[in-house]
């Protein structure tokens, strides 16, 4: 895996909080509380619970989710009303990109979400609107797009749940998800 | 039987066939529902006269559905029964008016119901104008007694009708969608109710994300939006038979239907490849017909009552608007202008109106315009309310309300709501759970 120091720094901060947020990878990946390889996201999880044990990372499987969540980060941040993405989205995607050529047989679906500042309707297309931006990019990047389906939730699945901007900015996202 | 009832012709009918008992005098009595603050009007809503203790019970079950309807419409004012100074046994001939008169009851209503030998209910009402001492209406109708409920309503949609001049809406049913559980794991069912929250059934079982249902305008079915198998596709579900399908066989996420007016045709959206435009399907011939072609988001089509044009939300001018494009897809035009982001567009079935949600100013508002833009009015304003639909005469509005926990760890609401056209009379629609996406069905015609 071609992951720089400074990136593995950040996913162990991400592990820690998720080994509280997130105990088993729900098989409803709408409702995933994985974090992101980002402070912004790994920060707003909800970690309640005590840190423990690297031994939880020992035990991630290559080319699972958590090994996705933990290691690459699971999910790329969108503006308001915007599907476009953003430098640090595209950043991203790349480690996604670089992790599905690492395990050539895994299929994911991007999941496009919605902050809840909008119509039903148009966060379902909005939220196709950037999951698609996330597929586009990796097929850009040499992914095959046979690998990569992509699902809008709209506003239906928030995974941060205060009605504020810190809150809307978690949950415009496009999130990869190990089928 | 009084002698006015006599005069009438009896119709047997096993479902609900009204007959009139007399022919219809002028009436004085009216209410003027242009205005929005008026006075409601006083009404005297007596229970139902029986013979027995049983038919009786139904009597003033019946005279309870009346008496909500017209309360909850914001123009009647229902007197408290308790100041009634003659017993509906004695108003089965012509009422002493001065009675009425000294309790301000405007309008009156006087019944009688009957167990028939073969099961079936007799019920038999009628109206009268305190003030003129008239005879407004007459109605018999027989049915079985379970039907009760319904009875109330068409009775209240009489005097409704009778005394405003317009359609009634009371013997009605809203689906929705019926929500519980946090946000980030809701559960969400279809569920359907009577327009009083009386009669209230779930629709799924909550295993698949479901949302905006809406009503056939001709029959027993529901248009809506299943991620089941994690598909999100637009189904078409039987109420009668519980019976689904999958509407059309599209490569990509189809979501936001609605019947046409004859109820033979959907119009949804199909996203693919990050691109939503709106779609026609024949229910009858299966045949799609493709309506936008444009790279902005177009969703939330509406037809208009007279099937001639569609009304729709796209972003193509760069914010969310409303449009009206004729029904063949072509002459797209934009209707709003106003300051804000406008969606959910959803047409009048008088035709004048397009009802919406109006995003500005970080708030979400309901409001209605005239069909070519004009004369915006907001009608409720506040954190979040989204998504109207009309009732069938075009009076009044249900939407649902987002009111957030004004205390950390305080769960929000999501509720039903509904208000006058007029911007008044604005109550929840009571739902045993968290509500949303209301669609309100087209009267009961059977």
């Amino acid at each position: 895996m071609r992951l720089n120091l400074g990136l593995k720094f950040l996913s162990m901060i991400a592990a820690l909080t998720l080994v509280a947020a997130c105990e088993t990878v729900p098989e409803d990946t709408g409702d995933s509380s994985g974090s992101g390889a980002t402070s912004q996201a790994s920060s707003t999880t909800g970690s309640t619970g005590s840190s423990t044990s690297g031994t939880v990372v020992n035990k991630v499987q290559p080319g699972s989710q958590e090994d996705l969540v933990l290691n690459v980060g699971d999910r790329a941040f969108f503006g308001f009303d915007k599907y476009n993405l953003t430098a640090e989205a595209r950043s991203t995607v790349e480690r996604q990109s670089a992790w599905l050529k690492a395990n050539p047989s895994v299929t994911v679906t991007i999941e496009g979400h919605a902050d809840e500042r909008g119509t039903r309707e148009y966060n379902l297309a909005l939220g196709d609107r950037r999951a698609t931006a996330v597929k586009n990019y990796l097929v850009t990047l040499g992914i095959s797009s046979s690998r990569v389906a992509s699902l809008s939730y709209g506003k239906e699945r928030p995974v941060a749940l205060g009605h504020n901007n810190d809150a809307w900015s978690q949950n415009r996202r496009g999130v990869m998800t190990v089928n | 039987m009084s002698n006015l009832a006599r005069k009438g012709s009896l119709v047997l009918s096993s479902l609900f066939m009204f007959a009139a008992v007399s022919l219809p005098a002028h009436a004085e009595l009216v209410v003027d529902i242009t205005q929005g603050n008026i006075q409601p009007l006083p009404v005297a809503i007596t229970d139902f006269h029986s013979a027995t203790e049983v038919a009786g019970l139904v009597g003033q079950k019946i005279a309870d559905v009346i008496r909500a309807d017209l309360e909850r419409s914001g123009l009647f004012k229902p007197i408290d029964k308790r100041a009634f100074l003659q017993k509906p046994k004695e108003l089965q001939t012509i009422p002493v008016f001065s009675n009425w008169r000294k309790i301000d009851a405007q309008g009156l209503s006087t019944g009688l119901v009957k167990a028939l030998p073969d099961g079936q209910l007799y019920v038999e009402f009628r109206l009268w104008d305190v003030f003129s001492e008239q005879h407004l209406m007459g109605e018999k109708l027989i049915t079985s007694p379970t039907n009760w409920r319904r009875i109330g309503h068409k009775i209240a949609d009489k005097i409704y009708e009778r005394l405003t001049g317009e359609s009634g809406y009371f013997d009605t049913r809203y689906v929705y969608v019926s929500e519980s559980g946090p946000a980030n794991r809701r559960v969400k069912r279809l569920a359907i109710m009577d327009q009083d929250s009386e009669r209230h059934q779930f629709l799924t079982d909550g295993s698949n994300l479901v949302l905006t249902p809406r009503f056939s305008p001709t029959r027993q079915e529901i248009t809506y939006l299943s991620y089941f198998n994690k598909r999100p596709r637009v189904y078409l579900l039987n109420i009668d038979t519980g019976q689904q399908e999958v509407l059309g066989e599209f490569p990509g996420m189809t979501f936001a239907p609605r019947f046409s007016p004859s109820g033979n045709q959907v119009v949804m959206t199909m996203a693919e490849n990050g691109n939503s435009d709106i779609y026609l399907m024949d229910l009858r011939t299966r045949a799609v017909k493709r309506l936008t072609k444009h790279p902005g988001i177009d969703t939330a089509p509406s037809f208009s009552p007279d099937g001639s044009q569609i009304t729709f939300e796209s972003d193509r001018g760069g914010r969310q608007q409303l449009y009206v494009m004729n029904v063949d897809g072509t002459n797209p035009r934009r209707i709003s202008f106003g300051r804000g982001n406008y969606g959910t567009p959803v047409w009048s079935p008088r035709g004048d109106l397009i009802a919406f949600t109006k995003l500005t100013g970080g708030k979400f508002s309901i409001g209605v315009m005239r069909a070519d833009g004009s004369q915006e009015r907001i009608l409720t304003e506040g954190f979040h309310n989204e998504g109207p639909s009309w009732a069938p005469n075009g009076r009044v509005l249900i939407f649902f309300r987002q009111i957030p926990g004004r205390r950390k760890g305080e769960e929000d609401k999501v509720r039903l709501w509904s208000i006058d056209l007029t911007g008044y009379n604005e109550r929840e629609v009571i739902s045993p759970r968290d509500g949303s996406d209301p669609a309100w069905s087209p009267l009961n015609s059977e």
